[in-house]
């Protein structure tokens, strides 16, 4: 995209409305997201958000007002009330929890579209962009908007930092937390319902349907960088905001586009490359890791191969054929390779054209690599 | 070398009731899982709780500490009912009940066991740091407090919730299985900090499955098989006729190396 739009952030007033209301949005879902993630409870929050849409609905039947605040009300209860179903069910009865919660948010979601849609054949206009919700517009933003995610959201992230120690506890265990005295029960309800805000204030401009991508993909680019939950839980705010000022900003200034699928896209994109390239638990390195250890172990193959063959003909010929080596080998395609690198380290020498011997240098290396008692052939 | 017990002011008479648990009954969906327990544990001894699997172990210490509703039943710890006495008691969950892949490090796991202490919204500061540190040094721990728990062996991880279990500072400890998985030298370690706490006086309860070591490691013994076999001194509870009792026809096996074993120690070169 064109570099102009993101210096109109600073200039363009609407712009930077969008930009300040995603970026907080995008902070509190990936910071709360990861406390879901942790606790291994990432699709609830799809159930929350597609739970929270009869929600909106009934608060707009109701009170005829499309204010932020009492939208994001209905929203929260509708979600929360999805939430509690799920567990309630589970507890009660012997229906398992992706069962519950694939109902749960199904039978929401269908309720809250037909809402929507009786809301928009009553014959008035007042009803005009309540179907935002379904996919986001961020361009909808009004400053109203954001003075209510910023609000909501600071006092989650407050209840957050000040219940910190609690929070892990029932993250990690919650069973030992029982035991010290704290009520989990009621601290499950106290994340459950901090996780609910963060999701509802961002349906607006990221949608119901692919809300629940805020709560779970920052969190999971951020795991992949860190091993303290101190530094992962602000990394995976600030990959939220990131892709969500990127999204809004791509979809509201120049296509048009509805906002959540594009958001969804950044946030993807940022988990993606760290599930690939961060350094200790990404893929990339881990490969590369093991391709390092595999060559060693075949280049020391190699090597005890060729001392082998030197102590089975000793005597009878300067350097052994690299096509004897190849028929003892596992793999005989990385013979010649391994043993240019042992020969660049002069463990081994070049006697003919393709003959090879073993150094005295060699022979000490594969010593010391077997250890004392390595000389089981 | 005495040891400086925070609660050293608050220790109870050698001779006073560790635990008292009476008439528990425990059941899942109408099935019993522990029937009409009674049982009395004085301090200072360590006791194993040995029984076959789904003796119902797991689930006797799970509802002493309140984790598992009873059906039925009161449980007492030193003389009070364990609300109360919470901070009196540590626990050592098995070590596959948590996810040790989180985001957290050694020294982060044992400073959580001062967050009872600490109470609501309080942050652990350099008090709690240094109990921590104390702790994970007796475990023999110190080099990997700064590591992410994921990356320690299995025995590593055990003694990861032993440290914890010390920082708690209790009189009464409650470990489930805190042998699983460990190699020997581990296990001696283990013990040697389990007989540590005993010698001062406390109570240490374990739920144990090696019969081979329970003459060996523990004093007191609990078999369970749903119902309490048999609860006391090693020496006089733990006989062929009480496994017999607990484990049925497959304690033939076990009372008969018992009893090997018995031949050898007499023989005066035994374990």
């Amino acid at each position: 995209m064109d570099g102009e739009v993101f210096t109109r952030i600073f200039t363009d007033y609407t712009l930077r409305t969008v930009a300040l209301g995603t970026a907080a949005l995008g902070f509190v879902s990936g910071a709360l997201g990861s406390f879901a993630v942790l606790r291994k409870q990432a699709l609830l929050g799809d159930a929350t958000s597609h739970a929270a849409l009869p929600g909106i609905a009934v608060a707009f039947l109701l009170t005829g007002s499309k204010a932020p605040l009492v939208l994001v009300l209905g929203a929260a209860l509708a979600g929360w009330l999805g939430t509690l179903a799920i567990m309630t069910i589970v507890g009660l009865s012997r229906v398992k929890y992706d069962t519950a919660l694939g109902m749960i948010l199904s039978v929401f979601f269908g309720v809250g579209l037909v809402l929507l849609t009786f809301i928009q054949r009553r014959p008035d206009a007042t009803q005009a962009g309540l179907d935002t919700y379904l996919f986001g517009q961020a361009a909808t933003l009004l400053d109203r908007d954001v003075k209510t995610i910023a609000g909501l959201g600071a006092i989650a992230l407050l209840a957050m930092a000040l219940l910190w120690k609690e929070l892990k506890l029932l993250s990690f265990d919650p069973d030992f937390g029982a035991t010290l005295g704290f009520p989990m029960r009621g601290l499950d309800i106290i994340l459950t319902s901090l996780i609910v805000i963060a999701i509802v204030i961002g349906l607006q401009a990221v949608g119901v349907v692919l809300m629940s991508a805020m709560v779970v993909a920052p969190a999971a680019a951020a795991r992949q960088w860190t091993d303290k939950l101190g530094i992962m839980v602000p990394l995976a705010g600030v990959f939220g905001a990131l892709s969500g000022v990127t999204g809004a900003v791509i979809s509201s200034s120049a296509t048009r586009m509805p906002t959540g699928p594009v958001i969804v896209l950044c946030v993807s994109a940022v988990a993606v490359a760290s599930l690939l390239l961060a350094p200790n638990r990404g893929l990339f390195p881990q490969w590369l890791r093991s391709r390092r250890q595999r060559h060693a172990v075949r280049k020391e193959a190699v090597l005890s191969d060729l001392r082998a063959l030197e102590e089975q003909h000793a005597g009878e010929a300067p350097g052994h054929s690299a096509a004897v080596l190849r028929m003892m080998a596992p793999n005989p395609a990385g013979v010649s390779p391994r043993l240019q690198e042992l020969s660049d380290r002069g463990w081994v020498a070049k006697t003919g054209s393709d003959e090879w011997t073993i150094t005295e240098e060699g022979l000490r290396a594969l010593e010391a690599q077997l250890g004392s008692g390595g000389d089981e052939r | 070398m005495p040891e400086t017990s925070r609660r050293a002011d608050a220790n109870p008479k050698a001779d006073s009731t560790a635990v008292e648990v009476a008439d528990l009954t425990v059941a899942y969906r109408d099935k019993p899982v522990l029937w009409d327990i009674d049982l009395s544990v004085p301090m200072g001894v360590l006791m194993a709780i040995v029984g076959p699997n789904g003796a119902g172990k797991t689930t006797l210490i799970r509802s002493i500490l309140g984790l598992v509703r009873p059906t039925a039943g009161q449980v007492r710890i030193l003389g009070k009912p364990y609300a109360k006495q919470r901070r009196l008691v540590g626990y050592v969950p098995q070590r596959g009940s948590v996810d040790w892949d989180f985001p957290t490090t050694v020294l982060d796991v044992v400073i959580m066991g001062r967050y009872g202490e600490l109470g609501w919204i309080r942050r652990p500061g350099a008090a709690e740091r240094r109990a921590a540190e104390e702790a994970i040094e007796k475990v023999g721990l110190t080099d990997l407090a700064d590591r992410q728990v994921g990356q320690l062996s299995g025995g590593q991880q055990q003694r990861v919730f032993l440290a914890r279990a010390l920082v708690q500072d209790s009189l009464v400890y409650f470990m489930d299985e805190p042998f699983q998985g460990v190699d020997a030298t581990t296990e001696r370690a283990i013990i040697d900090i389990l007989r540590t706490l005993r010698d001062e006086g406390k109570a240490v309860i374990v739920v144990h499955h090696d019969l081979q070591t329970v003459e060996e490691y523990f004093d007191w013994v609990t078999l369970l098989n749903v119902q309490r076999i048999a609860s006391g001194p090693v020496d006089e509870v733990f006989t062929d006729s009480n496994l017999r009792a607990a484990y049925g026809g497959r304690a033939a096996l076990f009372s008969r190396e018992l009893a090997e074993q018995r031949e050898r120690a007499k023989g005066g070169d035994g374990p």
